[in-house]
């Protein structure tokens, strides 16, 4: 196993009690918290775990495999490390699974240097603030919702929503404006099925992307608690490919929804008092050590843009997983199964959704000076034209005003030619900028207040024709 | 101090529990394993002691040493602090950074105050001088804003045997005390405090003056006093952060403490890169030079937010008795309440409501209480104030979860974000029924000078804008044309308000900060064209009239102009157009 640098430490048959993934070991002696340990099962499989709990000469472990052939005659041998991973760039274009072994036939890797997975924390000071903005062809994301390099922006998503067509579609699409390099894929796959992998791997290889990307797959019939690790394992080697080999690196991590399952069994085989829903009050933390790991460091020319995916349970934004997401990342991209049943592929619902570091990535010199005016006059028009939606459900379209029939129709046709585009649709800034322009035209001028009256004067249809 | 020391027993994340540690206290610092990592005892019984660990446990083990420092967790106060960034541990951050490279590593220290630093140390006091607690035997000037006053030490008293002008470092003797008990005690730029005491002073005093920030919807509706405290709890991006920014940026405080507690490494990039290019609207000095910053992101070890929130009140409590008002942000209240919980569970404390302890509302309020309003220690009774504002980040954005609903109940101002707001983009989106403040009535005498109407505008701006949301309640179902005319024109109005002075976009060259008398001024035009179209109504004209002219479609941009005559210049030709409509109708009767 690659976990370790060295197959030394002392063997312990001593196993007291097996509860979920986690082994009580007595009689121990020297082990430190966090410690790896490798766990042999009675018919050889040799499976790795860490120290949660050590009280004198009692330790209690957490094993990251399958649970199953746990039992009281277990071997356990404590390494004396914490968890390390070997790395090298041979990693580039590998796939391994959720306790980093390899999938795809080729051997076991080696590394110049082994690090340390589970602790990784960017000193605030030395950050660098993103804001070199992406385009990904995607207007309701490139118009109002602004992703930029070393951004984490999660999508919230449903069961059956395109998550991953739009994931992918993002990452065969993404460009630096004025700059030639493309992202490194580094995918980190937590509990989704296998056609769901199938279709990334696809993907990836149609466009070349594969030969960029590494990908750590825990699937829905792997053993849960693998997920704990497999995203830091993912962004360990994401974090190398950045900062050592100065790759700009995205990073998909699909389905968090499965990663705090995990956390969650883990935290009910501890007894541990839960907070919400069942979930332990860590979680926050727990979320932003893997999130956090996202960002730019200042002289490095490296750069890890981070895409988690989760589904809502219950569709229920409230939930503990996309709450505490939600206050950790830099926004969100929320779908939403209305549109989407109306036939509005991405299904992005963008009043909800937001892109925080958007102000730092458009502007004049970047994207446009209009474009932040443009975004926030969408967003007001769009929230008075659904309200107006509402209103028309209940009184019927006829007893709306004037005021309130422009808003709705305006609604309406910002749903079909501003968020509705094709899958394999790259539109340029330019053209998302054109298309809002047309629309924010459907309105009065004393109503475009969001906007500034130069901008008006400058990019308004009404004065350019003229 | 006396060393005490210990054996792990323990290690249960950030809890460790050792044996031994002799004469140990609740709340000493100790010096955890052999990497001697920074704790703090939270608890003693028998010969087994609980320490809470700030640093990342991994690695220790059992039978490793504990080192107790028989002394409680210290904040180190002296020159050197402004335009600092802190971890939670008053730790420079960029010291760290060049010491261990970009990424963290644990057990470094890093004395707060740079060492080699010299200072120009001038003396207030000459040999002979009869000094106290609290009195100030000198300054330097560390920043060109701030005039760092070095204080007699609580405690001590006695007469100035000597004193020195010139250069210093922290801790070179600038003057020697003669104590009554015949001691000399050497008095340095440097001294301490113990993070979790609140500093003495001498006695409070009412508030009486607002802390200006600059923002229409805190200063003219939700004002917050100097010395007071604000919560302003939201789910996650409904604008705490951004709001307590502009704050941080514009308010009129003499020194502005903020303390990132659990939230985004990217936010504390965000300030560092943009705080020292940004000038005080009112000196034209950097802000840079009046800030410290304390930045314990949320993949920093839980447990020192704890310690961090309370070293950074006790920074501004050192500020406060020199004599300033120093403005105490935190961002987040609820990560460090659940570091509260953290450490809780992991005593198996019987937990109450969602996990946390029991005295979660006891430290809450205790916090909060050392906001105030003080007459330092000293003989020349210098005044100064600790104004606290905190970010909740309620779960779901329900308000009432246990941090929420408690610190709900100790603020003097509630600035209460609404997510539909937020989704629509007006901001900041602190909606204007659920907030509120408890300093109006202390703080009109402020406003009045402004203008001697201005509380009869504020309240009947907030009358319009509570009677619209029950006429958007009822337009909500029957349509608002089913409205009659005065009520169509409140809705009128109100949208005014909103659009108009309630929306400030924190992003705009103008409009991120708005001085008071714009804030009145603004507040008076929008009030005097209600009573004018209310007039208009009467006579039968109808809204969709008044709505259309395009000097009232101005009103709504009026917040862009920089210069007051321009403002006034735009009112007048409302004026005009709502005196010609006038004209008409009273022809026309
Ligand atoms: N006063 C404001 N002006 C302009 N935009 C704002 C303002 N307040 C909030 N925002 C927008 O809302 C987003 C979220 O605000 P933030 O303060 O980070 O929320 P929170 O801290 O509550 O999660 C920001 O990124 C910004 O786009
Ligand atoms: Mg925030």
């Amino acid at each position: 196993m690659s976990f370790s640098r060295e197959k030394a430490g002392p063997v312990y048959r001593t196993v007291r009690e097996v509860r979920g993934p986690l082994l009580v070991v007595e009689g121990v002696r020297g082990v430190s918290y966090n410690e790896l340990v490798e766990v042999k099962l009675a018919d050889g499989t040799e499976i790795i775990g860490t120290v949660l709990d050590v009280y004198e000469d009692r330790a209690v472990v957490q094993v990251f495999g399958q649970t199953e052939g746990l039992s009281l005659d277990v071997a356990v041998r404590f390494t004396g490390d914490v968890m390390r991973i070997p790395l090298s760039d041979d990693l580039i274009g590998r796939v391994f699974n959720g306790s980093f072994r390899p999938l795809d036939g080729l051997p076991e890797p080696i590394g110049y240097e082994r690090r340390e997975i589970f602790v990784s924390v960017i000193n605030p000071a030395a950050r660098e603030p993103p804001s070199e903005f992406i385009q990904t062809g995607i207007s309701v994301i490139d118009g109002m919702n602004s992703l930029v390099r070393g951004q984490k922006l999660p999508i919230f998503s449903e069961a059956g929503l395109p998550h991953n067509v739009m994931a992918a579609q993002i990452a065969r699409q993404s460009t630096v404006l004025g700059s030639e390099e493309e992202f490194a894929v580094v995918l980190c796959a937590m509990g989704i099925k296998h056609e769901e992998y199938e279709y990334f791997r696809r993907e990836f290889e149609r466009t070349g992307a594969l030969d960029r990307a590494v990908m750590i797959l825990n699937l829905a019939d792997d053993p849960i608690i693998e997920r704990i690790i497999a995203p830091r394992i993912a962004l360990t080697i994401a974090e190398y490919l950045a900062f050592d080999l100065d790759m700009h690196v995205l990073a998909i991590l699909t389905d968090m929804t499965g990663y705090c399952e995990a956390l969650r069994s883990i935290s009910i085989a501890r007894e541990e008092v839960p907070a919400r829903k069942g979930y332990p009050g860590y979680m926050y933390s727990d979320l932003a050590s893997i999130y956090e790991r996202a960002g730019k460091i200042k002289g490095e020319k490296g750069s890890i843009t981070m895409m988690p995916i989760l589904t809502m349970p219950g569709g229920d934004i409230t939930h503990p997983i996309p709450d505490l997401t939600g206050y950790i990342t830099e926004g969100q991209l929320i779908l939403s199964r209305e549109l989407y049943g109306r036939g509005i592929y991405p299904p992005v619902n963008p009043l909800p959704s937001l892109s925080r570091l958007m102000k730092d990535g458009v502007g004049p010199g970047r994207t446009r000076e209009d474009h932040m005016e443009v975004s926030n006059q969408l967003y007001m028009a769009y929230a008075e034209g659904v309200k107006a939606r509402d209103l028309a459900r209940i009184v019927g379209e006829l007893s709306l005003s004037d005021r309130e029939r422009r808003y709705l129709r305006f609604a309406e046709e910002f749903e079909r030619s501003f968020i509705n585009q094709g899958v394999y649709e790259n539109r340029p800034i330019e053209k998302t900028l054109e298309i809002a322009w047309d629309l924010l035209s459907m309105l009065p001028e004393d109503d475009l207040v969001r906007i500034s009256e130069e901008n008006i004067r400058k990019y308004h249809p009404k004065y350019r024709s003229a | 101090m006396s060393q005490q020391v210990g054996v792990i027993k323990r290690i249960n994340g950030s809890l460790v529990v050792a044996e031994g540690l002799k004469g140990a206290k609740t709340g000493d610092a100790v010096y955890i394993g052999e990497l001697r990592l920074i704790g703090e005892v939270i608890r003693i019984s028998g010969n087994l002691v609980a320490l809470q660990c700030y640093e990342d446990t991994s690695g220790l083990s059992p039978g490793e040493p504990v080192i107790g420092s028989g002394a409680p967790l210290l904040a180190e106060l002296g020159p050197g602090l402004i335009g600092e960034i802190f971890d939670g541990l008053e730790r420079s951050e960029v010291e760290f950074w060049k010491l261990t490279g970009p990424f963290m590593r644990r057990g470094v220290k890093i004395t707060p105050l740079r060492r080699d630093k010299k200072w120009y140390f001038e003396p207030g006091a000459k040999p002979g001088d009869e000094v106290g607690e609290g009195d100030v035997i000198g300054v330097v000037q560390e920043s060109s804003i701030v005039e760092h006053r070095i204080l007699v030490p609580a405690g001590l008293r006695g007469v100035i045997e000597s004193i020195e002008e010139g250069s210093f470092t922290v801790d070179d003797t600038v003057a020697v005390l003669a104590t009554p008990d015949g001691r000399s005690v050497p008095l340095k730029l440097v001294q301490y405090w113990p993070v979790r005491v609140p500093r003495p002073y001498r006695e409070r005093i009412p508030i009486d003056r607002p802390l200006i920030t600059g923002q229409r919807v805190i200063d003219t509706f939700f004002s917050v006093a100097k010395g007071g405290t604000a919560a302003i709890p939201g789910g996650f991006g409904s604008g705490k952060t951004i709001t307590l920014q502009q704050i941080a940026k514009w308010s009129d405080a003499d020194i502005v403490v903020y303390i990132g507690c659990g939230e985004r490494g990217n936010e504390m990039a965000d300030i560092l890169t943009n705080f020292p290019e940004l000038e005080d609207p009112r000196t034209g000095k950097k802000l840079i030079e009046r800030a410290i910053f304390i930045a314990n992101v949320s993949n920093l070890p839980v447990a020192a937010r704890e310690a961090s929130v309370y070293m950074g009140v006790t920074i501004a409590e050192y500020f406060r008795d020199q004599g300033y008002d120093v403005a105490v942000i935190i961002d987040s209240t609820s990560r460090w309440a659940e570091a509260l919980r953290d450490v809780s569970g992991r005593l198996e404390e019987i937990p109450a409501e969602e996990g946390y302890p029991a005295y979660l509302g006891e430290r809450i309020a205790e916090l909060y209480e050392r906001a105030g309003r003080v007459v330092a220690l000293g003989k020349d009774k210098r005044i100064g104030s600790v104004t606290i504002m905190g970010a909740v980040s309620p779960p779901g954005g329900d308000f009432s979860e246990p941090v929420t609903s408690t610190t709900m109940r100790f603020a003097g101002a509630l600035w209460a974000l609404d997510t539909d707001l937020a989704y629509r983009r007006h901001f900041p989106a602190i909606n204007w029924l659920r907030s509120f403040t408890r300093y109006v009535d202390a703080l009109e005498g402020f406003w009045i000078k402004l203008d001697s109407q201005w509380k009869m505008y504020r309240e009947k701006a907030l009358a319009v804008l509570e009677e619209a949301s029950r006429l958007e309640e009822i337009a909500r179902v029957i349509g608002e044309r089913a409205l009659p005319n005065d009520q169509r024109l409140i809705l009128l109005t109100a949208e005014i308000i909103k659009e108009g002075f309630l929306v400030q976009n924190a992003h705009h060259k103008v409009d991120t900060y708005c001085p008071p008398e714009k804030q009145v001024k603004l507040l008076k035009i929008m009030m005097g064209f209600h009573d004018f179209a209310s007039e208009l109504v009467r006579l039968g004209v109808p809204v969709e009239r008044i709505r259309s002219l395009r000097s009232v479609a101005e009103l709504l941009r009026l917040k862009e102009k920089e210069r007051l005559e321009e403002i006034d210049s735009a009112y007048e030709r409302v004026r005009k157009d709502l005196e010609k409509l006038k004209a008409e109708y009273q022809v026309a009767r």
